[in-house]
């Protein structure tokens, strides 16, 4: 059986995928180095596809070196894999250096979500109806705003905000409970 | 000038910054020595850049660096279109390096027993901001796609050390969200270049435009998409765009001009570079990117529309107005194209100099939030006129150069004359007229509404802060006052563009002989030929 020269090894494309799989689920979790290690399989699945792109395996590729009639490696994909390395070993330094530093702050290295997914997760909750509010007695928070509170575990700012209206609210009941 | 002396120029862009960096890092305890190398290398870059402005208008400018032959050396090209965007990133970045001298050191945020600048590894802001550069300028001249790839990383490796300056717990957070979203863009970038290596056996820019079109169409769609997919997660087009508003208003004022004035418009550039050089004629990819761009706009500006912080309110804009730059490439005509170029040239210089105001008036004001500024146009008349002529621009009021730009798009759009072309025509004037609800809104209420009593009333503006600012302002008049040779410039950049052969006939003058790569001086320096 002959084997076209540009036909990638099997071997290799498998290991392709099963890197890029196993990096994008790695991609999809919280924790920043999970996210690294997941980005460093990556990195290492696209320079096999280089190594691939280049074609199969030959002579060394130096000029004059290779024996006669057999074809030499092509030099230019190795050199782009080096290249690549290269970079990917300095990103993972600036990324375990960030993971480290957020550890220092908070103790772990999640990612934090969006400010604006926050708001809008908080808005959400607060627009949306509530159909029972057991506890409402206890902290004069409706149940909405309770679990917008509950939504919101970084930006404290505007919950003054919100024990403020439920102090209106509060007061508000009071008042029409005094009138009769 | 001889051709020998010409082509001299094209690598200094890169080389001036770079060099610069490593010495402001060895003499990092010499604050002013420091100084002076940056400012030095960035206006002698900026000179350079407008001697290849005005080179390059009689054709591209190629330089086989190390004297290895294309393809299999690296080439760097000076085309109109290269030259102009340098020279208009050299003046930005040296304003904005102006003003961060004059800024003192890059702000941080005020953290209990800590003094300002405590915290902040100052020394490390003058290399890192010329790298940028140099990445930035390395990006806008090579003739390699992988080249572009590596001026890629540079830019983006410096700019995440610039968001996350002092290391701050805000700036963890958004410099997390950056790097992620960064790192993913740069994986598909490489797998693209892998992918399209594979197919071609070559990574040159020139070659691909010529071997591009003989492979089957449905794999050169494939591989065009997927560079698209990567420059349009560096460029913010909508559905790839979340990343940016969230994590660009953290950094220090100046970073933030920067960043906003100039890493998206190098995605534009590179998606510019690729739909008329390597991807010609592909009509269906075209109507995707018309959608995108209407997309991009229309939901950018509803988000600026939202917001009540103005470096918010202005990320969002620079999403929104990324649209109108992809309304022109994608529309794939020559007045398209150039009408896209002068609205990038408009948009950097617009965008950065807002957010350099945004600077003073945050120095000013003591925030950004809209609810607690007020009464700025009294306290601070002439911070008010810097805040107002920009932000006119940006909503294109005639006759600054943001109108002209938009006159462009929108007369291309309707000689182009298809009903989706009419669509964004529509989606641009009302993406205009929303802009202008968003920067009168934010005059309106830190400028126009009374005063609250937080704002200190007597706060010097550092004169440095305030004169590089002016200068951009100015600058973004001049583009008005010189639209007429900027917009021929832009349109004979377009032409060259669009052609299909100058920039081929450039690289590879001898055709018989393209693509054989024998360098003409035998040289053994081995290191220029890394890629």
């Amino acid at each position: 059986m002959t084997v076209l020269e540009n036909t990638p090894s099997a071997v290799l494309v498998l290991a392709i995928g099963v890197l890029f799989a196993t990096g994008v689920y790695l991609l999809l979790e919280r924790p920043l180095t999970r996210v690294l290690l997941g980005f460093v399989l990556i990195g290492n699945g696209v320079n096999l596809m280089l190594l691939v792109a280049g074609g199969r395996s030959g002579a060394s590729p130096i000029v004059g070196n290779a024996p006669e009639g057999v074809r030499m490696s092509d030099p230019l994909a190795q050199a782009m894999v080096l290249t690549s390395i290269v970079i990917t070993l300095a990103l993972t330094a600036f990324v375990l250096a960030m993971a480290y530093r957020s550890w220092q702050l908070h103790g772990h290295d999640e990612v934090a979500d969006d400010v604006e997914d926050r708001r809008v997760a908080r808005h959400a909750a607060l627009n949306a109806p509530a159909f029972q509010d057991a506890d409402d007695t206890e902290s004069d928070l409706t149940l909405d705003e309770e679990a917008a509170d509950l939504y919101d575990d970084v930006d404290d700012s505007d919950d003054e905000a919100l024990r403020a209206r439920a102090a209106e609210r509060a007061d508000g009941r009071a008042d029409t409970e005094e009138r009769p | 000038m001889n051709a020998w002396s010409v082509e001299t120029l094209v690598p200094l862009p890169v080389m001036l910054p770079l060099f610069a960096a490593g010495l402001t890092l060895a003499l990092h305890r010499y604050a002013r020595v420091q100084r002076i190398i940056s400012v030095t290398a960035l206006a002698a870059a900026l000179a350079a850049s407008v001697g290849l402005l005005f080179a390059a208008d009689a054709g591209p400018i190629v330089v086989e660096i190390g004297s290895w032959a294309v393809p299999v050396g690296i080439d760097l090209v000076a085309d109109r279109l290269s030259a102009v965007m340098l020279t208009v990133s050299g003046v930005m970045l040296l304003c904005v390096l102006l003003y961060s001298l004059g800024q003192g050191v890059p702000e941080g945020e005020d953290e209990p027993g800590t003094t300002r600048g405590d915290m902040i590894p100052v020394a490390i802001f003058h290399p890192t901001f010329l790298i940028l550069a140099a990445g930035v300028a390395n990006a806008f001249l090579t003739g390699d796609l992988f080249n572009l790839y590596v001026g890629f990383e540079i830019l983006l490796a410096s700019s995440a050390v610039l968001l996350t300056l002092g290391g701050t717990a805000e700036r963890i957070r958004a410099g997390s969200v950056y790097i992620i979203v960064t790192l993913v863009s740069s994986l598909l970038f490489l797998t693209a270049i892998a992918l399209i290596y594979g197919a071609t056996g070559t990574v040159n820019m020139a070659q691909l435009a010529e071997r591009l079109p003989e492979i089957d169409p449905t794999v050169r769609t494939a591989l065009q998409l997927l560079l698209l997919l990567a420059f349009g997660i560096k460029a913010a087009i909508f559905p790839l765009s979340a990343w940016l508003p969230d994590s660009y208003p953290t950094a220090p004022a100046p970073v933030t001009a920067v960043f906003a004035g100039l890493l998206t418009k190098v995605g534009v550039y590179s998606i510019l570079r690729t739909q008329t050089l390597i991807f010609p004629d592909n009509p269906a990819v075209d109507q995707v990117l018309m959608v995108l761009a209407l997309l991009t706009m229309v939901i950018g500006i509803l988000g600026a529309v939202a917001q009540n912080d103005v470096k918010r309110l202005l990320s969002f804009t620079l999403v929104s107005h990324i649209g109108y730059m992809i309304f022109g490439i994608a529309l794939a005509t020559e007045a398209g194209t150039a009408a896209a170029i002068y609205y990038v040239v408009h948009h950097i210089s617009v965008q950065t100099a807002l957010f350099l105001v945004v600077g003073l008036v945050e120095w000013r004001g003591g925030s950004t939030s809209l609810d607690r500024l007020g009464g700025l146009a009294k306290l601070a008349p002439g911070l008010a006129v810097l805040f107002f002529v920009p932000a006119l621009n940006l909503a294109g009021i005639p006759p600054l150069s943001g109108f002209l730009g938009k006159v462009g798009l929108l007369t291309e759009g309707a000689t182009v004359g298809t009903g989706l072309a009419w669509v964004l025509v529509v989606g641009s004037v009302v993406t205009s007229l929303l802009t202008l609800y968003a920067v009168v809104k934010a005059w309106n209420k830190a400028f126009w509404q009374a005063p609250s009593e937080e704002i200190e009333s007597d706060v010097p503006l550092p004169r440095g802060m305030v004169l590089p600012t002016g200068a951009l302002v100015a600058f973004g008049l001049l583009l008005t006052v010189a639209a007429g040779p900027l917009y021929g410039y832009a349109e004979r950049a377009a032409t060259a563009s669009m052609d299909g052969h100058t920039y081929v006939d450039a690289v590879f003058p001898d055709g018989a002989e393209r693509g054989q790569g024998e360098s003409v001086v035998a040289t053994d320096d081995e290191g220029s030929d890394a890629p």
